[in-house]
C-alpha cells in the first residue's frame, strides 16, 4: 500500500491534525517508508497465529459496582480550557 | 400514500436499542451512574479521560448483559475483549468510545412479538457492551455548547436486532417486549423519555422481490415507543415516494420531531471505517466461565412469557387477563402472591385488574405503594366466596377501610361495620314471618296469582335487615315460606 495526498489529507483529517502543503511531501515519504517496512512482516505465515492483543496473562480484572467517592466539579472544571461554575464549554457544535 | 404504490414496495427495518443498566457506579470507574444529578458532579479521571487513567470493568455491567442474553436466548461469548471507537466529538472527552465490535457478549437471540397475523420472533443479531457518551446542550443565545459529563461511562447494552422487522406496528410491539423486559429483569427502568432506553431505527425500502436492500436511513431522537412507530410511517413513504420520483436515497442520519410528526437530515454519515477500531488495550479479555454462567442463571426472575404461560395454564385466567397481570412483574408478583392465599383466582385477577387497578391509576400509585398486603386482599376475596359480603360491600365498604386500617382483617372491618350478610336461616325467618304477618293482604293477593308481590316481600325483608341479608338465601327461604302457607 502506498500514501498519496488524499489519503494523508483523509487521515490528517481524522486526528484533526492540519498539514500545510510544504510538509505534505515529507509526510508522505515518512508514511510510506513505515508502510514498506511493515510490509517486511507479510512475509511470515501467521495463518494459525491468533492475533496478539494483550500484552500479559492477565483476564478478568473486574471491580465490584461500588461508589468510590471522587473528584468535585470544581477539581474537574480546574484543567478545562473553557468553562463555567457548573460545565465544560467547547465551540459550538450543532448537530 | 396511494396502497397501490404502497404494495409494490417492501419494507426492511432494524433497531439498534440502546438500554442503560442500572448499576450503582459507571461500566469503568466508580463514580456513580444515577441519573439526574447536578450537571458534572458524576465525575471522575477516567470519566473525563484523563491522560494515565486505567478503566476497570464493573462485574455487575456484566452480569446484566449475561441476564438479558440468557433471556433472550442468545448466546454468551465465553472469550471476549473490547474496541475503541474512535471519533472526535465532545460528547466523548477520550476521543473514542469503549464498546465491543468484534467480540459482543451475547449472539444470536430473539423476542417474541404478538401481531394480529401471529406470533413472530425478531431476532438479535448481537448484543454488546459500551460506554454511554455525556450530554451536550446547545443553547440559544450561547455562543459556547455546555457538555456534562455526569453520562459519560454509564453502562448500555446495545441491542442490535436482524434487518428483519417488516412495519412500524411490529416495531412498536417489539419495543413494548424489550421495555418489559429489561425491567422485568432489573437491568434498566426502560424510562424513554429519560433516555435510559433508546432505540435508532434503521429504515430503507425495495421493490418486492428485491434480494438487494435499499440505502438505509438511520433515524434518531424517539422519545417514546409511540414516536418510533410515527416516525417510521413518516419515514416509509418518504422513501417510497423518492423512488418513485425516480432520487437517489442518500445514507444519512435523521432526527424526528415529535411535533410535526416529520423526520429531518442531520449529518451524512461518514463511511464506517472511520471509526478506525481497534483493541483496548487498558481492559484485560474479559472471560465468562460455565461457573459464573450458572451462578447467573439462578438469579434470573421469571419472564414475562413464563408467567403468561403459567397464568392461563395453570391458573386458567383468560388470555386477556395474563397480558394485563404479567404487564409489570411487580404486578404479576402480587397477583402470584395473593394465589397463595386462595384458589379463586379469576377473583383475584379480576380484583387486581378492576379495583385495586383503578385505585393505584386514580392516585397515580404504583403497586409497589399499595398498602393492601396480598393476604388481606385474599382473605376479602374469601369473605365474599363465602357469602359472608357480596361483591359490591367488598369492593365499596371494606376495601376502602383496608386502605386506612393496615392491621384488622377484612372479617372484623365487615363485623364492627355490621356488613356481614344474614344467612343464618333463623333470625331471617324470623324477619320473614314479621314481614309476611304484617302484610296479609298481599300475602293472600300472592297466593291468588300475583306472584310479583314478591319482589315487595324482598324489599320489606332487606329494609328489616337493613340491608344485611344475604339475597339468595332471603329468596329462597321466602319462596318455600310462602309455599307451604
Amino acid at each position: 500500500m502506498q500514501i498519496d495526498q488524499q489519503t494523508l489529507q483523509k487521515i490528517a483529517h481524522l486526528a484533526r491534525l492540519e498539514m500545510s502543503e510544504s510538509s505534505d511531501h515529507e509526510m508522505i515519504d515518512s508514511l510510506n517508508s513505515v508502510l514498506t517496512w511493515m510490509e517486511e512482516l507479510n512475509e511470515l505465515d501467521t495463518e494459525n497465529v491468533q492475533p496478539l492483543i494483550h500484552m500479559t496473562e492477565e483476564v478478568n480484572a473486574l471491580r465490584e459496582d461500588k461508589i468510590v467517592p471522587n473528584i468535585t466539579r470544581e477539581q474537574g472544571l480546574l484543567n478545562a480550557p473553557k468553562k463555567d461554575e457548573e460545565y465544560f464549554r467547547v465551540p459550538k457544535v450543532m448537530e | 400514500m396511494n396502497p397501490e404504490i404502497r404494495s409494490k414496495y417492501e419494507v426492511v427495518i432494524g433497531l439498534e436499542v440502546h438500554a442503560q443498566l442500572q448499576t450503582e457506579t459507571k461500566i469503568f470507574a466508580a463514580d456513580p451512574a444515577s441519573f439526574g444529578a447536578l450537571p458534572n458532579t458524576h465525575i471522575s479521571p477516567i470519566t473525563l479521560g484523563h491522560p494515565g487513567t486505567l478503566p476497570k470493568l464493573n462485574r455487575k455491567a456484566v452480569e446484566y448483559a449475561i441476564k438479558l442474553g440468557l433471556a433472550v436466548g442468545s448466546k454468551i461469548s465465553d472469550r471476549q475483549y473490547f474496541d475503541r471507537k474512535n471519533y472526535f466529538y465532545p460528547d466523548l472527552p477520550k476521543g473514542y468510545q469503549i464498546t465491543q465490535d468484534k467480540t459482543p457478549i451475547c449472539i444470536g437471540g430473539g423476542v417474541k412479538v404478538k401481531l394480529k397475523e401471529g406470533e413472530k420472533t425478531v431476532r438479535f443479531h448481537h448484543i454488546h457492551l459500551e460506554e454511554d457518551a455525556g450530554k451536550m446542550l446547545h443553547l440559544d443565545g450561547e455562543s459556547d455548547s455546555l457538555v456534562d459529563y455526569n453520562r459519560a461511562g454509564t453502562p448500555l447494552v446495545e441491542m442490535v436486532t436482524e434487518p428483519e422487522i417488516k412495519s412500524a406496528e411490529e416495531a412498536f410491539q417489539f419495543m413494548t417486549e424489550v421495555r418489559k423486559l429489561v425491567r422485568y429483569l432489573g437491568i434498566c427502568d426502560g424510562n424513554m423519555e429519560e433516555g435510559s432506553l433508546r432505540c435508532d431505527v434503521n429504515v430503507s425500502v425495495m421493490p418486492v422481490g428485491s434480494k438487494v436492500f435499499g440505502t438505509k436511513v438511520e433515524i434518531k431522537n424517539m422519545n417514546s415507543i409511540r414516536n418510533v412507530y410515527r416516525a417510521i410511517e413518516f419515514e416509509i413513504p418518504r422513501q417510497i415516494e423518492m423512488v418513485e420520483r425516480g432520487e437517489a436515497i442518500i445514507q444519512e442520519t435523521r432526527s424526528f420531531d415529535a411535533n410535526t410528526g416529520k423526520t429531518h437530515g442531520m449529518r451524512e454519515k461518514e463511511s464506517m471505517n472511520d471509526y478506525r477500531y481497534f483493541p483496548e488495550p487498558d481492559l484485560t479479555p474479559l472471560i465468562i466461565s460455565e461457573d459464573w454462567l450458572s451462578a447467573v442463571k439462578t438469579q434470573m426472575p421469571a419472564l414475562p412469557w413464563e408467567l403468561f404461560e403459567k397464568f392461563t395454564r395453570e391458573y386458567h385466567l383468560p388470555e386477556y387477563d395474563a397480558g394485563v397481570l404479567t404487564d409489570s412483574r411487580e404486578i404479576a408478583e402480587y397477583f402470584e402472591a395473593t394465589c397463595s392465599f386462595t384458589n379463586n383466582y379469576k377473583a383475584v385477577s379480576n380484583w387486581i385488574m378492576g379495583t385495586v387497578k383503578s385505585y393505584l391509576n386514580e392516585n397515580n400509585l404504583e403497586i409497589s405503594d399499595f398498602s393492601v398486603s396480598p393476604e388481606r386482599l385474599a382473605q376479602l376475596i374469601i369473605l365474599v366466596d363465602e357469602d359472608k359480603v357480596s361483591n359490591s360491600t367488598a369492593a365499596q365498604k371494606i376495601f376502602p377501610e383496608l386502605l386506612k386500617d393496615s392491621v384488622k382483617t377484612p372479617l372484623q372491618i365487615a363485623e364492627t361495620n355490621n356488613l356481614i350478610q344474614q344467612s343464618n336461616t333463623d333470625s331471617l325467618q324470623s324477619l320473614i314471618d314479621e314481614v309476611l304477618a304484617a302484610n296479609q293482604p298481599k300475602v293472600k293477593e300472592y297466593k291468588q296469582g300475583k306472584k310479583g308481590l314478591l319482589g315487595m316481600f324482598m324489599g320489606e325483608i332487606m329494609k328489616k335487615s337493613k340491608g344485611s341479608a344475604d339475597p339468595k338465601v332471603t329468596t329462597a327461604l321466602l319462596q318455600k315460606t310462602l309455599d307451604s302457607l
